[in-house]
């Protein structure tokens, strides 16, 4: 019994992706049941959208920059946790993961209000990297830490005591042993920082992102099966991306010698 | 300060003082403005209480604030009672070099575009949706139903969906840590599985279950996309009045202390939940 309902579940939880390639490939405009006929002409209209190519080279932009930025501040963060221990650790630690459960409307608003009201900047593309990057450190951080609980912290120590400086030995042992959780972490960021809609649309200037974009769209119910075609290719990346890390996660683990014990978070 | 305890502040620093400026900062400045006055796009820094009397006598902006508390109370409800039995089944019932496998199937459609996620909802509540015509189409029903789309259910069913790993994973790690011998011996002593479920492993589950309750309680406030789209007019909630405040109205202040009361009234929820399910957790 509880098999099927473990089943049912994740039937509900397919639904919405799956239905996605039917519409996509539906020759008809709306988007309901009984099923048109069979096209790829909606796939192919994406190939002729200006707009659309340059809302996507902007979100790419702002996506891999915040990938890096966060993996890098989290990269900070996470050895400072698992190497030392220091005042104030629980407090700052607290704050560093709070945007995990802020609201994005929250953190949307908190970066207007000072960049508009209280800095009179204009929005660009840095005030969403800005943004993103602070909401992706806190998976950073949780990916991190899990590869750096994995790690052996003698091995590090071992090398300091061959003669090896602080720096080489992080450089030569442990960050190839992390490496794997490195490249996750820039998965995952890249992949929240590509869908992430709220933060974009309170922040985004003259540029749309890839989400603001299609949020237009949806308006406009002609453009609908295109949004379709849009979104079942968008999944299809998604879950390559996602595959990468995983498999990434996994050999992370092995070659740190321990069992697996469970997904990213 | 020993050697250690300095170079562990130095390494976390830049990562500190980022989430300080980018974050503690910026919601100091988000409250400063709440007692602010806007004529138009200037700020009058004169403080003032006008906001929160507009955003606490309104009758639309309580009724906005007490439904979105209604709707996250019961999106955080479906989520995490239909989720606990799928945390359950992974952690006790799935082989243990296949439950990563597991836990990667059930995140993967959380990774997916969000807001077309929520658009297909649409489609497959809506009058002529999936829904309705497979119901119409087995004949079990003449007229499509109109409740499903348009309304406060809409929005339960979408968040239920868009928080599901949220609460899978933190249940399932608390799960995972409850010693299996525990069971056992409660099985020796004379308890049933329901008695033993009820009273070891409920209790023990306590930490996961609460990590879960507020990481999809807290957002869910905030989600404007999800009524707007699926919400109906009677569907929206006090996220869609603050982003109204500041995008359209231009008044920055009122928007600030509609952030600020929604906040509050949130953490105060979350704070007596996590005292009660802590007091319920030692018990067990």
């Amino acid at each position: 019994m509880l098999r099927g309902y473990v089943i049912a579940y994740l039937v509900f939880l397919y639904a919405p992706i799956l239905l996605l390639p039917l519409f996509a490939f539906n020759a008809s405009t709306i988007i309901a049941f009984p099923l048109d006929g069979f096209t790829t002409s909606w796939f192919a209209e994406l190939w002729t959208v200006d707009a659309l190519h340059a809302a996507l080279a902007n979100s790419l932009f702002i996506a891999v920059l915040s990938a890096v930025f966060a993996t890098l501040l989290g990269l900070a963060a996470a050895r400072a946790a698992a190497k030392y221990k220091f005042p104030g650790q629980r407090s700052l630690t607290g704050l560093i993961m709070l945007p995990l459960i802020l609201p994005e409307i929250i953190v949307a608003v908190a970066l207007l209000v000072v960049v508009i009201q209280v800095m009179g900047w204009p929005l660009s593309r840095w005030t969403i990297i800005a943004a993103h990057t602070l909401i992706c450190i806190p998976f950073s951080v949780a990916i991190l830490n899990g590869a750096f609980r994995n790690l052996d912290a003698a091995l590090e120590e071992a090398a300091v005591d061959l003669g090896e400086t602080r720096w080489s030995a992080f450089q030569r042992v442990t960050l190839p042993l992390i490496a794997p959780g490195i490249i996750a972490s820039l998965l995952i960021g890249f992949t929240i920082s590509l869908d992430e809609f709220i933060i974009a649309s309170f922040l985004s200037g003259a540029e749309p992102t890839l989400p603001v974009y299609i949020w237009g769209l949806l308006r406009f119910p002609a453009r609908l099966p295109v949004v379709m075609a849009l979104g079942t290719r968008l999944v299809l990346a998604a879950v390559a991306l996602l595959a990468l890390a995983e498999v990434l996660r996994r050999r992370g683990v092995a070659r740190a010698g321990l069992q697996d014990k469970g997904g990213f978070l | 300060m020993d050697d250690n305890a300095r170079r562990g502040l130095l390494l976390i620093s830049p990562t500190a003082l980022y989430a300080v400026g980018l974050l503690a900062v910026p919601l100091a400045a988000v409250l400063a403005i709440s007692f602010s006055t806007q004529d138009f796009l200037t700020i009058d820094w004169t403080p003032t209480l006008a906001n929160y009397r507009e955003a606490l006598s309104e009758p639309l902006y309580r009724e906005l604030l007490g439904r979105s508390v209604r709707v996250a109370a019961l999106v955080t409800l479906a989520t995490v009672i239909l989720s606990f039995p799928v945390a359950y089944y992974v952690s006790f019932h799935v082989d243990p070099s296949r439950k990563s496998l597991w836990l990667f199937l059930i995140t993967i459609p959380f990774w997916t575009s969000y807001l077309i996620r929520i658009f297909l909802w649409k489609v497959i509540l809506g009058f002529n949706g999936v829904v309705n015509s497979s119901l119409t189409g087995l004949g079990l029903i003449d007229e499509p139903l109109t409740f499903l789309l348009y309304n406060a259910n809409a929005v339960v069913i979408t968040l239920a969906h868009a928080f599901a790993p949220f609460a899978i994973l933190p249940i399932f790690v608390s799960l995972e840590r409850i010693d299996r011998s525990l069971l056992e011996a409660a099985r020796d002593l004379g308890e049933s599985h329901l008695t033993a479920f009820w009273r070891v492993t409920l209790p023990m589950a306590m930490p996961g279950v609460t990590a879960a309750v507020l990481i999809v309680f807290i957002p869910t406030i905030g989600d404007y996309v999800t009524p707007r789209l699926v919400g109906g007019p009677d569907g929206l909630m006090i996220a869609n009045m603050i982003q109204t405040q500041f995008l359209r109205l231009n008044n920055a202040p009122l928007g600030a202390a509609l952030s600020v009361v929604a906040m509050a009234t949130v953490g105060l929820i979350a704070v007596a939940f996590a005292l009660w399910a802590r007091r319920y957790g030692s018990k067990g």
